[in-house]
């Protein structure tokens, strides 16, 4: 059914027709910063800031023309604009009733094969429009984040040129208009998912972390590639019968094959078991979440970006873009269904990863097991049918999130000296740094759902829903989880803001002299400070030295020591003293704060689009598709009710106040009986070693899978090849030359007569004349070969005459 | 037989124009070495613009049809004729082995391999050149015999003569290996001719003529003619288990020829299947398909473990070429256009991929006179661009989308789901069977990117070895400070230290295959758009209906 079937003029506008220059800017931004980022002034960092804020601008636009659009469709023709359409959404989410709204879909051909074009193109519709305005938006926070938190890295570039890559990668999946497209982006994101993790690659465990992400992330991959074929070869066949020139590739032609009811029952199942799998490895989902908190090793910038607000999310994303084939082939709210594959694996997903945040003493690690376990949340709600509350949470979920890493970052770069241990540095924060410590409340309580944040508007939707749509195991698994992520944050809140500084919080350095400007490696960043700021050499040479060995992990010595001057060189700009600025923790610079408070605002706000209780549902009429049943399944969402939300909130209250008790028992001042516990009671040990060990799934994977075929699988199988294939080879070899010497002693020279001699003595000299390189023995080999070949050609002929 | 036959000079002048250089060559002292690279060059140049004049007068409008071809009357007795021609599958092939000799010329210019004698190097070199070219455009059985043999010699010498420690045995495992292959090969064409002429008195060993003709053979006849040239082409694939002759000749290959190994020759088998096994022989195709695919999944699993357990940085990357020919060889099986295309785009972007990988551990030997990982690493902090090239390359080798590898990955496991399917003169393969290779081949994805990336952590990051730690350059101290890829002046020659960054000469060579990598990837249809409607024709006989 298209629009103009229906009558209605579908209103478009330039932006609209040109999303897919949305991608291509920082894509070529990467390209120029690769090539000429070193000779610009800033290294390179002001071209992916251009493309970024130059995509942001394409972005909003599109988003703009979409929501025109989605009023020029709502009001069945009579467009008169956004502002108009402004007034309607009200009156249409009463109404309760939707058009579909027919995607922009443009595309150019790609490759052709086999007689299918593939085509290059962009899918415009709600979710692809949020998410674009979304990471463009956060790319550029993240990237002005950058400026000041990597500034002096020796590796300042290459950063910038994988963080703008990264976000082109993204938003081609974004608008993907096919399955191969969608590919493309993914697996551009997992490179630079590598690079980031890597970057500082002089340590060996950042290496391994970039190692383990793209490899475990790859494992999942499997199923993207099967999947895809999968489903195309079905698609295919209704694409033809659709006759618009797409592919079994394209998103919107599988999406309406897998609701036609033409597809077979098992190719849908199969298809989304696979491209599921998929989604498991990018989506940091059990049993494959495990690569997720290693990638921590990466800067903090990365870690916001990539691996909590916009990269992980992309296997949410392909659930939500292909929803109408998970829909149907997990048949998923099918009367009397209350389990399916992806609301158990994100039901799993939300609950371990919350158990595991409760042990982590990394701040950063506690962030990425609640981003694994917000991930599950967004699963669990597809799972069971939640589809505009799982995407919202999406939404939601990336501003607060966000700002809790960069948050983080933030404690590190200036009150905890570069570490992220909470127990070791941090602690009573909150003075020092009020506007950071103020962010990471705000975030925290949105994160945790408490009312009036925006997790709230999301997160309990989905919990809502779950119970109204008989999924009820799923339903009391997100109370739950809820409850523990107000404990776990509420815990890290406490080591990280409130009770006493500790370490480098409290101005420890752990030693104070200095090596590493003796270090030519490090030395040109230095240099560079000492020439504008002469009067810090000093305090940067003390400080410089003082590296924590444990923060071994996250950088090099001269890594840290490449930007490590430059956080007080900033601070000498505004004016402070320098012995001040590195005596102790203090509140970071602008370029650091301005990002996180815009993110917190954020935070609270952004759930207001979907505030059921005010009656605005912008969201929803935005980005949510109309179930129309041939383009997108018809979904039950349950209406908000105050009512719904007393367990979660309730749980939220208990989950806060528990931990709190906990907290300051364990963690305070006075002596307690608490403390120590763990170690104490055998069953709390027990169940404390399980979890420090990550239910040793690590251990399962690293030492027994990957060691396993890396070792002696792959050993044992190049021993079958040198001892059994290659030695059958060279057996034959051997034994053929036996047998030659055998029928030339027996034969040629008993037989056959001197004229033979003759010219054998022939051969004989010419392969004395090339001896060095054996080559006479190649020719009475190749003489015999072609004998047996010949014996067997006369064989062969015989058999066929 | 419906082909163009304009310009029709221009195959056998670009085929043979390397002798020409080959002649003057011998004229010139084995001491000048200068003249006689720059005449060495200059043939291979002058070839590739004959090639590049090919390109622009191909019709690729009727890609599916031969073009420039010559039939004329070559050894009658035998019934064989110089048949030569060129379609969209042969195209690609004929102007990449040009375009590698050229290149590996360059790389030539100071890296003649020990012990010298350029003379001879580049002698053979051209005359590989005049095998690889003329088994593309070979449209005769015999005729392509003799360019599929004529390869073999010059390669021999170039292993046996400029090869490593153990380049003898190598040398002589590979010339047998291929030799006995290509004898049952041989065998294979004349059982194919002497069944054709028993019905067809003017029989001859034109592969059209015989596409045309051999179809009606019966199946167990065409399942043994096949099976001769299986084991033929199979060898030169390399298929397991047919494979092992691969990994020591490419150890033991000087760098230029690990590379045109690489690049051209492995495709001589691949190409067989396509132009040759499969359309002259339909019935045969059907029947040994699930083994030939069963052979190429094995062989990427295979491959990829063989890979893991290697402690030498060439020989994993010999390895990793069983492994991505096995997704030729799937692509091939399938005996579908999407799964040859697959395997023919795979082919070029394999023969560029790992052609320049073995570039890079070429270079990296010259640095570092081992390519033993082990005692490889920090390359990133040493030669940083030599490190990142390493990297790319491993990317595009391990498939990722936007790089040229994965065309001929990815289209090959889709392939895989659903192949030939039947139609009124031949029974499908089974699919069952082919679902099961399509999920084992995605596996085989995940453990190239085990490998690659293992070796790339293993070589490129951490720190240098101690050993080698104080071999860098002058310009170390700066790279090191201000960033990885900061060292832009290029330091010409080995007089500033053993380590050094890419060389002039290196970034000559390896620049258009760099290049060509990025653009194949991100724009596949230069490639599909003339392969397609070739291997459409070559399937006329699977085709509906």
């Amino acid at each position: 059914m298209s629009a103009a079937q229906l009558g209605l003029a579908a209103e478009t506008g330039w932006f609209l027709e040109h999303a897919y220059l949305i991608p291509i800017v920082p894509a070529v931004a990467f390209a120029l910063i690769i090539f000429f980022g070193k000779r610009l002034p800033m290294k390179g960092s002001e071209i992916g800031l251009a493309s970024m804020a130059a995509s942001l601008v394409l972005a909003a636009g599109t988003a703009y023309q979409w929501i025109d659009r989605v009023d020029s469709f709502a009001g069945e023709g009579d467009h008169e604009g956004a502002l108009g359409g402004f007034a309607r959404a009200f009156r249409f989410a009463e109404e309760g009733h939707a058009n579909y709204v027919e995607p922009v879909i443009r595309k150019v051909v790609w490759w052709q094969s086999g007689g299918v074009e593939i085509g290059l193109g962009q899918h415009i519709d709600g979710l692809a429009v949020m998410l674009l305005v979304l990471v463009t938006f956060i790319s550029l926070l993240v990237q002005i984040f950058s400026l000041e938190y990597l500034r002096g890295d020796r590796r300042y570039t290459h950063f910038f040129a994988a963080l703008t890559l990264f976000s082109a990668g993204m938003l081609a999946m974004v608008l993907a208009e096919n399955m191969v497209q969608l590919i493309l982006g993914w697996e551009i994101m997992g490179l630079c998912s590598f690079m980031l993790i890597g970057h500082w690659w002089e340590e060996e465990a950042n290496s391994r972390a970039a190692l383990k992400a793209f490899f475990t992330v790859r494992v999942g991959d499997i199923g993207l590639l099967v999947g895809t074929g999968v489903i195309f070869f079905g698609a295919s066949a209704y694409a033809t019968k659709l006759g618009n020139g797409s592919s079994g590739f394209s998103i919107d032609t599988i999406n309406q094959w897998a609701l036609s009811g033409t597809g077979s029952r098992s190719v849908l199942l199969w298809g989304s078991v696979a491209l599921f799998i998929a989604c498991i490895g990018k989506s940091g989902q059990f049993p494959l979440h495990t690569w997720l908190p290693d990638a921590m090793a990466g800067p903090t910038p990365v870690s916001s970006l990539l691996h909590s607000s916009t990269m992980v999310v992309a296997g949410v994303f392909l659930v939500a873009r292909l929803y109408p084939l998970f829909h149907t082939g997990l048949e998923i709210n099918v009367a009397g269904q209350h389990f399916n594959l992806i609301a158990v694996i994100g039901g799993i997903t939300i609950l371990i990863a919350a158990a595991l945040a409760f042990v982590q003493n990394d701040i950063k690690k506690v962030l990425a097991y609640s981003t694994v376990s917000q991930l599950g949340y967004m699963m669990m709600g597809l799972g069971v049918g939640a589809w505009t509350p799982a995407v919202f949470h999406i939404f939601t979920h990336a501003f607060f999130k966000c700002c809790l890493f960069l948050c983080a970052g933030s404690v590190s770069h200036s009150g905890s000296h570069h570490s992220f241990d909470m127990k070791k540095d941090m602690g009573g924060l909150l003075r020092k740094m009020p506007i950071t410590a103020a962010c990471w409340i705000i975030s925290t309580f949105a994160l945790c759902g408490v009312p009036f944040f925006s997790g709230f508007f999301s997160k309990d939707e989905i919990i809502d829903n779950a119970h109204h749509n008989g999924y009820n195991v799923f339903f009391i698994i997100g109370l739950v989880g809820a409850f523990m992520t107000t404990a776990y944050m509420t815990r890290a809140t406490y080591l990280t803001f409130f009770g006493k500084a500790r370490g480098a919080a409290a101005g420890e350095h752990h030693d104070e002299i200095t090596v590493v400007h003796a270090d030519p490696h490090g030395a040109a960043a230095p240099v560079l400070a000492m020439a504008s700021h002469g009067n810090v050499v000093v305090a940067d040479a003390s400080h410089g030295g003082s590296e924590a060995p444990d923060e071994a992990a996250a950088y090099t010595p001269d890594d840290a020591h490449g930007h490590d001057p430059h956080g007080h060189d900033a601070h000498d700009a505004h004016g402070h003293d320098a012995h001040d600025a590195h005596a102790g923790p203090h509140e970071s610079p602008a370029l650091i704060t301005v990002p996180l408070v815009i993110l917190a605002f954020l935070a609270i706000v952004s759930g207001y689009l979907n505030a059921a209780f005010l009656h605005i549902e912008k969201f929803t009429e935005w980005v949510a598709a109309a179930g129309d049943g041939i383009h997108f399944p018809e979904l039950d969402h349950a209406p908000f009710k105050w009512a719904n939300t007393i367990p979660s909130i309730l749980l939220v209250l208990a989950g806060f106040l528990v931990s709190l008790a906990l907290c300051k028992a364990v963690f305070g001042e006075r002596k307690n009986p608490l403390q120590g516990l763990t170690q104490r009671v055998a069953p709390l040990r027990w169940g404390h070693t399980f979890l420090v060990n990550k239910y040793y799934l690590d251990v399962l994977y690293e030492k027994v899978i990957v060691h396993g075929v890396a070792y002696p699988i792959s050993k044992g199988i190049y021993w079958i090849n040198q001892n059994v294939i290659d030695r059958a080879v060279n057996e034959t070899g051997i034994e053929t030359r036996r047998l030659g010497g055998w029928i030339y002693r027996n034969i040629d020279q008993r037989v056959v007569d001197g004229a033979v001699n003759a010219s054998g003595a022939a051969a004989r000299g010419s392969g004395g004349a090339l001896q060095g390189t054996q080559s006479g023995k190649v020719n009475q080999y190749g003489a015999l070969l072609f004998g047996a070949a010949a014996i067997g050609a006369l064989v062969l002929v015989i058999v066929n005459f | 037989m419906d082909v163009l036959r304009n310009n029709n000079w221009l195959l056998t002048v670009g085929t043979f124009l390397p002798v020409l250089g080959v002649i003057v060559m011998v004229f010139i002292p084995k001491g000048k070495e200068l003249l006689i690279k720059q005449v060495a060059l200059l043939t291979a140049t002058a070839t590739l613009v004959i090639g590049a004049v090919t390109l622009a007068l191909f019709k690729y409008g009727s890609a599916g049809k031969l073009q420039f071809v010559v039939d004329t009357s070559w050894i009658p007795v035998i019934h064989s004729n110089y048949t030569i021609g060129l379609d969209g599958v042969s195209l690609p092939l004929y102007i990449l082995s040009m375009v590698v000799t050229v290149l590996v010329m360059i790389y030539s210019w100071d890296h003649i391999p020990a012990p010298g004698n350029p003379k001879a190097f580049l002698s053979l070199m051209l005359i590989l050149q005049v095998g690889m070219a003329g088994t593309f455009i070979a449209q005769d059985l015999i005729l392509f015999f003799v360019f599929f043999e004529l390869v073999l010699l010059p390669m021999y010498f170039m292993i046996g003569v400029w090869g490593g420690e153990q380049r003898q045995y190598a040398s002589l495992k590979f010339f047998l290996y291929t030799m006995f292959g290509s004898a049952l090969m041989l065998v294979a064409f004349l059982a194919l001719f002497w069944q054709v002429q028993k019905t067809n008195p003017d029989a001859s060993f034109s592969i059209p003529y015989l596409i045309d003709h051999a179809g009606d053979l019966s199946r167990s006849t065409q399942i043994w003619i096949f099976a001769g040239m299986f084991i033929g082409f199979a060898v030169k694939v390399p298929m397991f288990p047919f494979h092992t002759w691969l990994p020591d000749a490419h150890t033991q290959a000087p760098t230029q020829g690990s590379v045109i190994l690489a690049a051209i020759l492995l495709k001589l088998g691949t190409y067989g299947f396509i132009r040759i096994a499969i359309p002259i022989l339909p019935k045969a195709a059907v029947a040994w398909a699930p083994y030939i695919g069963a052979l190429a999944v094995i062989g990427i699993i295979y491959g990829a473990l063989g890979c893991l357990a290697q402690t030498d940085m060439k020989r994993l990357i010999a390895f990793s070429s069983v492994a991505h020919m096995g997704f030729v060889m799937l692509g091939i099986a399938t005996l579908t256009p999407l799964g040859v295309n697959a395997a023919v785009f795979g082919m070029v972007a394999h023969g560029l991929i790992t052609g320049m990988l073995f570039f890079v551990a070429g270079s990296v030997k010259d640095r570092y006179h081992t390519l033993e990982i082990k005692r490889l690493g920090g390359m990133l902090k040493q030669m940083p661009k030599l490190g990142w090239i390493l990297g790319f390359c491993a990317m595009a080798s391990l498939g990722l989308p936007g790089l040229a590898g994965f065309w001929g990955e990815f289209p090959a496991i889709v392939s895989a789901y659903s192949p030939f399917g039947g139609n009124s003169g031949l029974p499908g393969v089974s699919k069952e069977v082919f679902r099961v290779f399509m999920v084992i081949a995605a596996v085989g994805t995940v453990l190239a990117a085990g490998y690659l990336l293992w070796l790339f952590q293993r070589v490129a990051f951490g720190e240098p070895k101690d050993e080698f730690a104080d071999h860098a350059s002058d310009g170390h101290g700066a790279v090191h400070a201000v960033g990885a890829a900061v060292n832009e002046t290029e330091i010409h020659g080995a007089g500033h230290g053993d380590i050094h960054d890419v060389k002039l000469t290196e970034w000559i060579a390896w620049s258009p295959f760099l290049i060509a990598i990025v653009v194949l990837g991100v724009y596949p249809n230069l490639l599909f758009k003339v392969i397609d409607p070739a291997s459409q024709t070559i399937l006329k006989a699977f085709g509906k209906g």
